[in-house]
């Protein structure tokens, strides 16, 4: 399938594979995603779903095929060069340091530092900065946390995502990653992380969201891409297809008939 | 500010999980004041007697923080401070100060690198690949003069390290409150230290974000070693020689007193001025026994009472975070 809107086209990717050892974890994966939408990646366990994140976030190294990002092919060998690109993964353990307060976590490597040259050089911290810094994402992201002093591990799970997306987003990503965002979370905190979503997609960011929970992918995603044993099977349009029909694929019926 | 808002902030400042150690500190300190009232126990210069020997122990605790920081723990400082003072000690004659200083703190780094180098290649843990370098740096220090003690009779090496004082300050007093100052400063302040707090406390998020864990570690190592080097050269100062046995009981003092300092034992938590607190108690501790007349056997007991103490409230803390 050829996707219109020239230029508007955030991540391609084209026959991905990738095997370790003599399992082939990924194979002829293709799909994109353009910018400001929402896609699901779906697929049973084992089906190359995390081995694809992590190949998108620059962990793993695919050995076939390339990836596309905004219109360039790109080389993903490690997190670094990934993130440069402006591909930020949420991982499912949201990657924080539970005894650091939400500023520490959302510098995380990426510190602001003392503006005096000398202090500078050693790598003295700004603080004062980097919570202002915090305020002002989290604020942009309609998230209210009480105390940005409090160690993360005192927040709760909802907060907790809001934190690791607006880290994602304050990087100036173009893609946002998403791995299970809401397994861990209660109805009312899924909502506001949905919402979130649905938020940061407006801003234009594209966001790839792996998720088990159906009704979550119907309510937040504009398309899924199915994932079966190593292959992408289905590339829909979530308005086209119920999830009885999505089921079907995930689980491999749809394909065998 | 209203007096609910410092009620409770006053709340959280004498219920901070490190705080404990300022009661304990007071406690003890307070207990061998009355016990010993009759002695010199509470004497302004017994207190800065009591820094003054305890400044090695305060130099590897603050080192040390280094290790638990990220993860590790670091068994062969005891022996590294045997070494160091050794080959210090063997290089004043002929090479002064500055080259003896360079070559034993050196001797530190080097071990310190090659306890993580062997941590990460191996992929065992620091307890096991630390516990060998310190069997063999023991085996060394006691072959490097045949178990002979040898005598420092450099002046200016005693001046830096032991006896002299700046300022009418005791140099070894200044050493402790620069280490501690420098260790306070690159844990909480730099980059770096923030770094290394984070590989300790979610290793998978250090790497996550791009965190080079394995540098981190190894320089960690290098830090606790390079520091047990330091406290050698201020044990050979003070006593004015060296000998295979020092720093032999200081491990367990060490880690007893960062331990109670608040420093977690499992990495990413660490507090400096708890650990040199730390290692004053215990000074105090060791001091106060000898003052009641208690025999080192007893101070040993004393010592592992204290660290089974320290590590059982630190877990408790771990438990309920």
């Amino acid at each position: 399938m050829v996707r219109n809107a020239l230029g508007q086209s955030a991540l391609e990717i084209r026959q991905l594979g990738k095997s370790f050892g003599a399992v082939q974890a990924l194979k002829d994966v293709s799909f994109s995603i353009q910018k400001g939408e929402v896609v699901a990646l779906l697929g049973d366990n084992g089906a190359g779903k995390t081995t694809l994140v992590r190949c998108l976030a620059g962990i793993h190294q695919a050995d076939q095929g390339e990836v596309l990002f905004n219109g360039n092919k790109v080389v993903l060998d490690t997190p670094q060069q990934a993130r440069a690109l402006g591909i930020e993964t949420v991982f499912q353990d949201l990657a924080m340091v539970p005894e650091f307060d939400i500023p520490a976590n959302l510098f995380l490597n990426r510190e602001i530092l003392s503006k005096n040259p000398l202090l500078r050089a050693i790598g003295w911290l700004d603080k004062a900065a980097m919570e202002r810094q915090a305020r002002k994402s989290l604020h942009r992201l309609n998230s209210r946390m009480a105390d940005f002093a409090a160690p993360v591990q005192s927040l709760s799970g909802g907060q907790r995502q809001a934190i690791a997306i607006a880290r994602a987003v304050n990087w100036g990503a173009d893609l946002v990653i998403m791995d299970e965002p809401t397994a861990a979370l209660g109805v009312e905190q899924s909502a506001q992380v949905n919402a979130l979503i649905r938020l940061i997609s407006s801003q234009g960011v594209a966001v790839l969201l792996i998720s088990h929970n159906m009704q979550h992918v119907l309510e937040t995603c504009d398309r899924a891409v199915v994932l079966y044993q190593g292959r992408s099977v289905a590339d829909v349009a979530l308005s086209d297809v119920s999830k009885e029909q999505l089921v079907a694929l995930i689980t491999g019926a749809a394909v065998a008939a | 500010m209203t007096t609910q808002t410092q009620a409770t902030m006053l709340k959280q400042l004498l219920l901070r999980r490190d705080a404990y150690i300022y009661y304990i500190f007071l406690i003890v300190l307070s207990f061998f004041a009355v016990l010993l009232h009759d002695t010199a126990f509470l004497s302004l210069d017994n207190l800065l007697n009591i820094v003054r020997q305890t400044t090695p122990v305060t130099v590897m605790a603050v080192a040390l923080c280094f290790a638990l920081a990220v993860g590790h723990i670091d068994l062969s400082i005891g022996a590294v401070v045997a070494v160091s003072a050794l080959v210090a000690a063997l290089l004043l004659p002929q090479y002064g100060v500055l080259v003896a200083t360079l070559a034993a703190l050196g001797l530190g780094a080097a071990v310190g690198f090659i306890n993580g180098l062997l941590t990460e290649k191996l992929q065992v843990s620091s307890l096991l690949i630390t516990l060998g370098t310190m069997s063999v740096l023991a085996g060394v220090a006691r072959q490097l003069t045949g178990m002979e003690s040898v005598p420092v009779l450099h002046d200016g090496f005693i001046f830096w390290f032991g006896g002299g004082e700046l300022w009418g300050i005791p140099t070894l007093l200044l050493w402790t409150v620069a280490v501690a100052l420098l260790g306070y400063l690159l844990l909480n302040k730099l980059r770096f230290g923030r770094h290394l707090l984070a590989v300790g406390g979610q290793p998978q998020a250090a790497r996550a974000m791009g965190i080079a864990l394995q540098r981190l570690r190894v320089q960690a190592l290098m830090i606790s070693a390079t520091g047990a080097a330091l406290a050698g050269l201020l044990y050979a100062g003070r006593l004015q020689g060296a000998r295979y046995t020092l720093g032999e009981a200081d491990l367990l003092t060490v880690i007893a007193a960062v331990a109670i300092g608040g420093t977690s034992l499992f990495g990413g938590r660490v507090c400096i001025f708890g650990a040199v607190l730390g290692s004053w108690l215990m000074g105090m501790i060791n001091n106060g026994l000898i003052l009641s007349g208690f025999s080192t056997n007893e101070q040993m007991v004393a010592r592992g009472v204290i660290l089974i103490v320290a590590v059982a409230i630190g877990v408790r803390e771990v438990k309920r975070g």
